[in-house]
């Protein structure tokens, strides 16, 4: 079971929901992986002993000017802008190149290499209560966050077929997407203000578009109005949390404690909360095969 | 003409809010400025519904493109999924399809395809739009949920800002920045004279603080600091100095926690129209002032 925490709008509390999920199952020994790549909270609130690293690399060109005639073919076929001639010589943007090979592919010199360019890390340890640990982290001055999401979903450091809570970043373009692909549930985290119901209705519609069953933590219940709950009623996105909006919910966690630490009353609760949503993936399931057959 | 961008790295903190009321302060000032307004923030534009926005001009907006295999031409060699290193080829019973969402549209498989079935096709990313708002002219899109290019979207956002700005003499660009460090980020620190960092007293916030900082630094951006929801924790609040004190980052202001931002945000108004009176107000007219002068400062371009 694979599931994603979104939200859309930032700061709506999916690194608190991720954090404290991961530890109300913790029996389960779940691997948490943090996707947010440009600002990782997850090992705040979970403090893992890092044990693995690895370096996350892009291949770029890197081209034998001894071989190569400045024909430009490189230049033309390359989408990105990151290979141009200029007065017969050939530059490289390693910050607009997405590692596609193309140039490789089409250079009629052969005159084309690859070389690694690092863009961030990857890291792995055990965290608290034996939750297993995982984070990419993108290197300061680095645009591409997809390549490190990427390989941290790949990444091979724990291999047995435990729950996996994805923590994803805010927005809903290409790093939540890549985040959320190959989901099996996905949580959205919102509050019920305007800000959070606009952007609520734009992550329910990146997720219908990866056609993955969803589900809606409300946060900060009451701080707002009730469009978040009719918008919910009338797409049939179930409501499976509420927290409601609380000062102490707050300073607790801006001080790095998690919901189910500093409230125990919650670890119920979160317990359920897989539990929901593993029944709401297994019906999806169910529905296909059905449907299939 | 200077150029105001609100970063934050971590999300939530308070960037759209205090834009707004920043835009707010600005042209209402006693030596007011004139002010553009851009979202930067394009995946999850939100400035809109605080700023009285009346749309005069909406246009497409074209993303990458991406491939599309036409299935008559296709001999099913498989070259292009061996080719695509972003697994978007899909084959399935010798039948190869593109996969629209894992598609980066580098059109590796276009040019190595054997049997030309294969085109590239440019799609429909989004819109943006000229608004007039409460405050001075605004710019701002909608990303199509689920598309790429939003650093592309959120450049031409920008110039299209920068260009009315200069062509009318205004004297302010003022950017709402989108949260962490990555593409869409450095699309909207690009060509800031100054970056002022939202952030809160909560480890998260600083944690994320700090990579914010050093992303300005690496793009050659001067940042100033405002701490927003203060009272989340006093010890917070102090790392926050001490941090910043060591940096040599000017912290521009503290605003308390106030329920009366949320209320202005409900009601679609800055929190300095809705609640003169209102502790949040109170600090941001002081941050204001200390802004105003910063900007005053930096040499002119």
């Amino acid at each position: 079971m694979i599931i994603a925490v979104a939200s859309g709008k930032g700061g709506t509390g999916k690194t608190t929901i991720a954090t404290s999920l991961s530890l109300a199952i913790s029996e389960q020994s779940p691997l948490y992986l943090d996707c947010d790549v440009e600002a990782p909270n997850g090992h705040i609130f979970l403090q893992p002993s890092i044990e693995k690293t690895e370096v996350v690399s892009m291949p770029i060109p890197a081209v034998d000017s001894s071989l190569c005639n400045a024909c430009g073919r490189c230049a033309e076929v390359c989408q990105y802008h990151a290979i141009v001639v200029i007065a017969e010589k050939v530059l490289v943007f390693p910050e607009l190149c997405h590692g596609c090979g193309s140039c490789v592919l089409q250079c009629p010199q052969k005159a084309i290499e690859e070389v690694p360019n690092p863009l961030g890390l990857l890291e792995a340890g055990v965290a608290k209560n034996g939750v297993r640990f995982a984070r990419g982290v993108l290197d300061i001055g680095q645009p591409m966050a997809v390549p490190i999401i990427r390989a941290l979903k790949q990444w091979n450091v724990f291999e047995d077929e435990s729950p996996i809570i994805r923590d994803a970043p805010p927005g809903t373009s290409c790093p939540v997407v890549e985040t959320i692909s190959g989901a099996d549930f996905v949580l959205l985290v919102t509050e019920p203000t305007p800000f959070g119901f606009h952007d609520l209705q734009l992550a329910v519609q990146v997720v219908n578009t990866l056609e993955i069953p969803v589900g809606v933590v409300v946060n900060r219940d009451g701080i707002g109005d009730d469009r978040v709950n009719t918008y919910c009623q009338k797409m049939g996105v179930p409501i499976l949390m509420r927290i409601p909006l609380d000062f102490d919910i707050g300073v607790a966690v801006a001080r790095g404690e998690t919901i189910v630490e500093a409230f125990p009353e919650y670890m119920p609760r979160f317990k359920e909360l897989y539990d929901r949503m593993q029944e709401l993936s297994n019906a999806r399931d169910a529905g296909h095969l059905k449907s299939a057959g | 003409m200077k150029q105001l961008v609100v970063l934050s790295g971590k999300g939530g903190t308070g960037k759209t809010s205090i834009t707004a009321a920043l835009s707010h302060l600005a042209s209402q000032d006693h030596e007011s400025l004139s002010i553009v307004l851009a979202d930067a923030d394009v995946d999850a534009a939100n400035l809109e519904f605080v700023s009285a926005v009346k749309k005069i001009k909406q246009e497409d907006f074209w993303g990458g493109k991406i491939a599309e295999i036409d299935p008559d031409a296709c001999s099913g060699c498989g070259l292009c999924a061996v080719t695509c290193r972003f697994e978007a080829i899909l084959e399935e019973a010798g039948v190869y399809q593109v996969d629209p969402i894992a598609c980066e549209g580098c059109a590796a498989c276009y040019y190595m395809c054997p049997s030309s079935a294969i085109s590239m096709i440019d799609q429909l990313a989004g819109e943006w739009y000229r608004s007039d708002s409460r405050f001075g002219p605004f710019f701002h899109a909608a990303l199509r949920p689920a598309q790429e290019n939003s650093g592309k979207l959120v450049t031409l956002i920008k110039q299209q800002a920068r260009l009315l700005a200069m062509d009318e003499e205004y004297d302010l660009v003022l950017v709402d920045g989108t949260p962490g460090i990555g593409c869409p980020v450095i699309s909207a620190i690009s060509g800031a004279d100054l970056a002022l960092i939202v952030t809160e007293p909560s480890k998260a916030g600083i944690h994320d603080l700090q990579r914010i900082i050093e992303t300005t630094d690496h793009f050659g951006i001067p940042s100033i600091v405002c701490i927003n929801k203060m009272d989340l924790s006093v010890d917070g609040t102090r790392e926050i100095e001490d941090f910043c004190a060591k940096q040599g980052i000017e912290i521009v202001g503290r605003i308390p926690f106030d329920v009366d931002v949320t209320r202005a945000m409900m009601n679609g108004e800055p929190i300095t129209t809705y609640a003169e009176g209102s502790v949040a107000s109170h600090a941001l007219r002081d941050i204001w002032v200390k802004i105003n002068g910063i900007l005053k400062d930096l040499v002119n371009e």
